[in-house]
């Protein structure tokens, strides 16, 4: 198969999270789209590594992996402390740090 | 030991009584002090007599060494040392200084003994000895400066010594800043023979500048007139010379040591020592002599009106130093110091005698209120006399010799020297009579109530308190003249320094009369030999013409001074009510506090008023509030973007990476 279409599906992947980012106000769904857009990366990365024939595409989206597995810890625990303290689990609602 | 190492000591004792003073003041008792104080200074004077002995026993051409201890400045090109510099001129500086502080300290032994400040007034007065022996002795024109700038500042100190009157304070400043336009004038100057000699170092200066200088080069002129700023300032000359009356606020002691004896003479010091220079530039010497002669007629016209005894004295003290700039700038140089030297004499005995009537006064110093001292204080009377005499040149006294010589000499180069000699015969009879109306208003005549209280009970007469300037009354706590005042006959350490003083004054002209004794000039004469105007000599007959006139009219000022205010007191009074505005100048000094008010300190003024309200306003204010608009403009805008909603920031960072990403796709291809 040609890396055109990993490419591509790679893109649309990334913008659907990058929408989603935009749209959503729910933080657990803005983390789904985090993961999707990282995801998408990985997916790119994998495709380039295929077509240039060596492996150090693939060894990066392991790294990937592990930084969005952090990532989800740490976004995960701020929601949970959101949910104790019974913000509202609207990002709109959390602006105190405007300017 | 060398003649410099003897100089090193004379400048180290002083040093060392000063600091031990200042440091130890917890630990010396208060009359240890006084001790502490004029031991050094006794034997600085010891050490100071040594070096001219071992001068004295060399060859006459060869007295002259450069010795330093180490370097005090050296960098690409400049190489100044901590040196000092000996030879006839400033041995003979340096035992005038150290002698007549000896006696004057051992004056403020006594005189000072009440004040709550004698610690602090024995480490100033020592530590402005040590200053003046470093000006004199220092061998390049740095050290010199420094000399020069430590006097000023112990000048300052020591007038605003009861700091809490504010006109002492006042004065002190006036001092100051007077005293650093000149310091100014002498940077300035040393900065110029930098720049052309290439060195600073006396001995090098004064062999090079013959060959670098053409005669009247403007550069040497400017040089010249420069160190005369510097000269006039600190000598009290015209127009640099109000600071002189107000420096009367300090105790009498500092009026007489530095504001009579020495520290005003450096001027003198200064041209005699930069000889060579002013012979290269004859205009600024001529400059300076004629600024010398119009000080010492104009100074003279002012002393006749004044009613405050310290300040009468002051204006005649500026008198005098015209004599010796007139005659160090004319070519008159042993001459000149010679005179320095009888009049650090009898103006000192003078300032001590008359801060002896002012203690019997209770600190007044208005002649109006003395009367009949004469017959309260006669050991006072007697050498304030003896002071008057010499300073109205009476025949055989010591002022008569020095003050003629000079005038001699003018008389023998001609031309319009000539009528400075005549000028100066006019001072000198201006001088008889002002010194002589202070002796018929304050010596003979019913005593006034003060006296009469020290004849009666013979205790001081102790007043209210007074500031002379303002009649007000004020404290007796530190900061302010104590409540206890000392006169000569009841204590025995000023009665020995005014009798040495009296003594020096009635006979130091001795050393030094035409065609009789020549000890003074053969001395000096080899430090000024490579000046072509040391061949003038006036002849022995001419001196004694001189003499003769002088003695004339000194007599003659004496006698009118006695015709005015004891024959005929009533006189006085008619003059001042016929010449009324040429009494009022007088008075008024010339009008010279005023004319400096209205040239200088108002222009500055008014510039500062400029600077606050237009300048200051528009220029200042409007940088400044004009930055803080333009930083917080942009920190308005910049706010906006900063909205609190998490999906704004990431908008922004999708739009920029997207942004770039077009930007590097485009220019790629």
């Amino acid at each position: 198969m040609n890396v055109e279409w990993y490419v591509v599906l790679s893109s649309l992947l990334f913008a659907v999270g990058a929408m989603g980012i935009l749209v959503r106000r729910s933080p657990i769904v803005i983390l789904l789209c985090l993961e999707l857009m990282l995801n998408a990366g990985n997916l790119a990365l994998v495709a380039f590594s295929r077509m240039v024939g060596n492996q150090q595409g693939q060894v990066f989206a392991i790294v990937v992996m592990v930084v969005a597995a952090c990532e989800v810890v740490v976004g995960l625990g701020l929601i949970v402390a959101l949910f104790r303290r019974k913000l509202p689990l609207d990002v709109d609602a959390l602006r105190e740090l405007r300017g | 030991m060398s003649a410099t190492t003897w100089a090193w000591l004379v400048l180290l004792l002083p040093l060392l009584g000063s600091i031990s003073i200042a440091l130890g003041f917890r630990a010396i008792p208060a009359r240890a002090a006084g001790i502490v104080g004029t031991a050094p200074i006794g034997l600085a004077f010891a050490c100071g007599v040594a070096m001219l002995a071992n001068l004295l026993g060399q060859d006459p051409d060869a007295r002259h060494h450069a010795s330093s201890l180490w370097d005090y400045a050296s960098v690409a090109g400049l190489d100044i040392k901590l040196g000092i510099y000996v030879d006839q001129l400033s041995t003979f500086m340096v035992l005038v200084v150290t002698g007549v502080s000896t006696l004057i300290h051992l004056y403020s032994f006594g005189y000072m003994q009440s004040d709550e400040g004698y610690h602090r007034f024995f480490s100033y007065l020592n530590f402005f000895v040590f200053s003046m022996l470093l000006l004199v002795l220092a061998g390049n024109f740095v050290l010199l400066i420094v000399g020069w700038a430590f006097v000023g500042f112990a000048s300052y100190a020591l007038i605003s010594f009861w700091y809490r009157r504010t006109t002492a304070t006042r004065a002190g400043m006036k001092a100051f800043v007077i005293n650093v336009v000149g310091d100014i004038g002498l940077v300035l100057a040393a900065f110029l023979i930098f720049r052309e000699l290439g060195t600073f170092d006396y001995g090098a200066v004064f062999a090079k500048a013959p060959e670098v200088f053409s005669t009247n080069e403007w550069t040497v002129t400017a040089i010249c007139l420069l160190l005369l700023v510097g000269a006039f300032a600190k000598s009290a000359q015209l127009p640099l010379h109000t600071w002189l009356p107000d420096a009367m606020e300090g105790p009498t002691p500092v009026s007489s040591l530095i504001h009579a004896a020495t520290m005003v003479t450096a001027g003198v010091y200064l041209i005699a020592r930069t000889h060579v220079l002013f012979v290269l530039a004859p205009t600024a010497a001529d400059i300076a002599a004629f600024t010398g002669l119009a000080t010492l007629l104009v100074a003279g016209t002012i002393a006749i009106a004044q009613t405050d005894l310290k300040r009468a004295i002051a204006y005649s003290t500026m008198s005098q130093i015209g004599y010796m700039v007139m005659g160090v700038s004319i070519g008159a140089y042993a001459q000149g110091l010679f005179h320095l030297m009888t009049h650090a004499f009898f103006k000192a005995l003078l300032f001590m005698a008359a801060g002896s009537i002012i203690s019997a006064m209770a600190n007044r110093q208005d002649i109006d209120r003395m009367s009949g001292f004469w017959k309260a204080m006669r050991f006072t009377s007697v050498l304030f006399l003896i002071g008057s005499l010499a300073l109205a040149a009476f025949p055989l006294t010591s002022g008569f010799f020095s003050k003629d010589s000079i005038l001699a000499f003018a008389e023998a180069r001609g031309g319009m020297y000539t009528w400075m000699a005549i000028g100066g015969y006019v001072g000198a009879f201006l001088t008889a009579i002002y010194t002589f109306r202070l002796v018929f208003r304050v010596l003979p005549g019913d005593p006034c109530p003060e006296a009469e209280h020290l004849i009666e009970s013979d205790e001081l007469y102790h007043g209210p308190p007074i500031n002379p300037a303002t009649e007000e009354e004020e404290d007796t706590e530190v900061g302010f003249p104590g409540a206890h005042h000392h006169i000569a006959e009841q204590s025995k350490p000023m009665a020995v320094a005014m009798a040495v003083l009296g003594f020096g004054a009635l006979f130091a002209g001795l050393i030094q009369i035409p065609g009789v004794t020549d000890v003074l000039f053969k001395f000096l004469d080899p430090a000024f030999a490579n000046s072509p105007l040391s061949e003038v000599h006036p002849s022995v007959g001419a001196e004694w013409r001189g003499l003769a006139i002088g003695g004339l009219i000194s007599i003659l000022g004496i006698a009118t001074a006695w015709l005015l205010w004891v024959r005929q007191p009533e006189l006085p009074a008619l003059f001042r009510e016929r010449l009324r505005p040429v009494y009022l100048l007088c008075l008024d000094k010339w009008y010279f506090d005023e004319g400096i008010d209205l040239l200088v300190v108002r222009p500055a003024l008014a510039i500062g008023r400029f600077a606050n309200r237009t300048f200051e306003r528009l220029v200042v204010d409007g940088l400044v509030i004009g930055t803080e608009d333009v930083v917080g403009g942009g920190g308005r805008l910049v706010r906006i973007v900063q909205s609190g909603y998490v999906r704004g920031y990431a908008l922004l960072l999708i739009v920029g990476f997207a942004g770039l990403a077009l930007y590097f796709l485009l220019s790629s291809s």
